[in-house]
């Protein structure tokens, strides 16, 4: 059977480079998961999104969190509501198979067409939360015991998932995964990108938001360095707040959007006393 | 040279294992990369590097193996006769290679590379449809995409190359310094919970679980509370020399104040090396007698010893050897070590200077005496892994003549 290759190159609103379109594309022909990783607001959530949008396939969503299981994912029995069923309910509850809810993994696995599965935050789990998906990740199957049913995907989605750094994954969790870390944006890719989302920002304004936004990101030893989307934040207050090109040649305003700890807020002013600004 | 590329990446510390090649040799064939050098360059990464901090030894061995290359036509007879041959390196099982000779149909795989290169020529329509045929087989067949392929001279390896060549990663090296949350994350490789003997609690899901499949009549499950048990030591070396490090051990001191993962936390400085006291706060001179903290503190304490081991011989071989002059220790400060190192299961030292400046006498005989890592992320990822019982092994300490570093004009 034929097989066609998608062919992933960024959306209209979501700019992504060749390196991580080549990631993309790989991941999928290989049916390999896709691990991003990258400095916070760089797009790697988005990233999901935007493959979903732009290869016209449903999106899952699946946010890791400190509680987290790897079952979680695949499915939930309820046995609460079986019990409740049993005594007061008028469900027969010898089917179980009602009372098993699947998780976005699970979903994903049983799908009849090919999805995208996001993964979103997975250092957030447990330590071993990502080895417990390995065998589910590599032979895209499941089983559930309650039913005795196997599931196998008909359609290996594909499957981003995206990390912050917060913990170590397994190398052999690592091993199986294709891995691109979104570099953060230059100048140039920075402007495309601050046009996709304020297309009627006047070019000398968006200059000088940009020029300032890096002199920020290159002070010394910040706690948090403004990423992108606060950058986007940023604008969008600018332009609704009305503020000209020349005002910024001589103050920042609406700080707050993109320092976030008191820390950096000292050390931006004192950088800006010593730049005479 | 083909394999080249693995053994360069292995020999500067890219941990590329023969499975990772093959997926990249898997993605090659299905023609993902063939035409377009800068697309190899992304596949290699993609599948070969699983970390920032590698990208840059990734760059650097790109461009030590592929830098005269200038399209993957080049290079194109050379993987097909590995393809044909595939000697894999050192570490894959044969079992490994017999799946990758019975998924890879070469006959078939090379006629339909030759038509397809054919069609090209034909063609130069540059379009950007990839075909794909097969896919039943683990390893694809074929799949070129016809716009990319250039026969001729003018591919795109030199820009791979020049991408290379910026080393745009050099800055997430992890031999680099590091900030409180890369040390918070390092720390918590030493997490470790326990379930024993502490207060028992109700497992409320397991509870419920139990009573629904008891049909209903209650069923409680217990189990003991979880608990951290790792607890840590951390005595930090306060003095001169250690003055252009104070940041860093600031650093390494707020991120292990601040986890929480620590059944115990507790902290002493000392001044070039231990003698009879540590002290609470340097300034105040507020300190407690080592034996006393040796009492309070059992051996199950993960020790870790902060500083640059660099002093004069005598300060830590010899009774009166201590840099403060009012300061008469009866006992040489190596004596002092060594009861530290004994009493303590597991022991390591950081040292803020970099490996090749550890030929320093006194720093020898310590790292003799105590696992010496480098005070980096890499290296205090690795104290981590060996303070909680993996086989990490700490790094040797470099050949060469025993020079007397004045340590703060050579980090």
């Amino acid at each position: 059977m034929a097989k066609n290759f998608f062919i992933f190159k960024g959306t209209r609103d979501y700019i992504a480079s060749p390196a991580l379109c080549d990631a993309v594309n790989v991941a999928a022909a290989l049916e390999r998961p896709l691990l991003v990783k990258g400095e916070p607001g760089t797009g790697k959530t988005l990233l999901a999104y935007s493959i979903a949008k732009g290869l016209s396939m449903p999106l899952l969503t699946w946010h890791v969190k400190s509680t987290t299981k790897a079952t979680d994912g695949l499915y939930v029995y309820d046995a609460v509501a079986r019990l409740y069923d049993s005594r007061f309910g008028d469900k027969d509850v010898r089917d179980i198979r009602q009372y098993i809810e699947l998780g976005p993994l699970g979903k994903a696995l049983t799908a009849d067409e090919r999805t995208v599965l996001l993964i979103d935050e997975v250092d957030k789990a447990d330590l071993e939360f990502p080895n417990d998906l390995l065998r589910e990740l590599d032979e895209m199957s499941f089983y559930i015991p309650e039913t005795g049913e196997t599931f196998k995907a008909k359609n290996r989605p594909i499957v981003v998932i995206t990390s912050n750094n917060e913990k170590e994954l397994p190398d052999a969790f690592l091993r199986r995964c294709v891995f691109h870390f979104i570099e953060f944006p230059g100048k140039d890719l920075m402007e495309r990108i601050v046009r996709v989302h304020h297309p009627d920002i006047e070019k000398k304004l968006a200059g000088q938001c940009l020029e300032r936004f890096y002199w920020l990101r290159g002070i010394d030893s910040m706690r948090k360095r403004p990423s992108t989307s606060e950058l986007i934040d940023w604008i969008a207050a600018l332009l609704a707040g009305g503020v000209s090109e020349k005002v910024l040649r001589k103050e920042l305003p609406f700080l707050g959007t993109l320092v976030k700890h008191e820390d950096d807020l000292e050390k931006v002013n004192r950088a800006m006393r010593s730049n005479h600004w | 040279m083909f394999l080249d590329f693995f053994y360069e990446l292995r020999s500067r510390g890219v941990p590329v294992t023969p499975l990772e090649w093959l997926s990249f040799m898997e993605a090659l064939v299905m023609g993902l990369a063939f035409s377009d050098l800068v697309r190899m360059y992304h596949l290699a990464r993609a599948l070969c590097v699983k970390s920032e901090t590698l990208y840059d030894a990734f760059d650097q061995a790109w461009l030590s193996v592929f830098k005269g290359i200038e399209t993957p036509l080049d290079i194109r007879e050379e993987i097909w006769s590995w393809l044909e041959n595939p000697v894999l390196p050192a570490g894959l099982g044969e079992k490994d290679l017999e799946r990758f000779r019975q998924a890879v149909d070469l006959e078939e795989l090379r006629k339909q590379f030759e038509q397809r290169l054919k069609e090209q020529d034909e063609r130069h329509d540059g379009g950007n449809k990839w075909i794909g045929t097969g896919g039943t087989s683990p390893f694809g067949h074929s799949g070129v995409h016809p716009g990319g392929l250039r026969v001729g001279g003018h591919g795109t390896g030199g820009m791979a190359a020049q991408i290379a060549a910026r080393r745009a990663f050099r800055n997430y090296r992890s031999d680099r310094v590091l900030d409180t949350r890369q040390i918070g994350t390092a720390l918590r490789k030493l997490r470790r919970f326990a379930r024993e003997g502490a207060r028992m609690e109700v497992d409320l899901d397991e509870t419920i679980i139990q009573t629904a499949r008891n049909a209903g009549d209650i069923c409680v499950i217990e189990k003991p509370e979880r608990v951290a048990s790792v607890k840590l030591l951390l005595l930090m070396d306060a003095g001169g020399s250690m003055e252009p490090y104070a940041r860093l051990v600031e650093r390494l001191f707020s991120a292990a104040s601040k986890a929480s993962h620590f059944k115990d936390f507790k902290a002493y400085y000392f001044h070039n090396c231990v003698y009879e006291q540590v002290f609470e706060d340097m300034s105040r001179w507020k300190g407690v007698d080592v034996e006393q903290m040796l009492k309070t503190l059992d051996g199950s304490y993960r020790l870790v010893m902060v500083g640059d081991a660099s002093m004069a011989p005598s300060e830590l071989l010899s009774r009166y050897g201590a840099i403060d002059y009012y300061h008469r220790n009866e006992q040489p400060g190596i004596y002092r070590l060594e009861q530290l190192n004994d009493h303590f299961e597991r022991t390591v030292w950081l040292n803020p200077m970099r490996l090749h400046l550890w030929r320093h006498p006194t720093v020898i005989r310590i790292a003799e005496l105590f696992p010496m890592f480098e005070l980096t992320l890499d290296g205090l990822e690795k104290a981590m892994e060996y303070l909680a019982g993996k086989k990490t092994l700490p790094p040797d300490v470099p050949e060469g003549p025993v020079r007397y570093w004045r340590t703060d004009r050579y980090y």
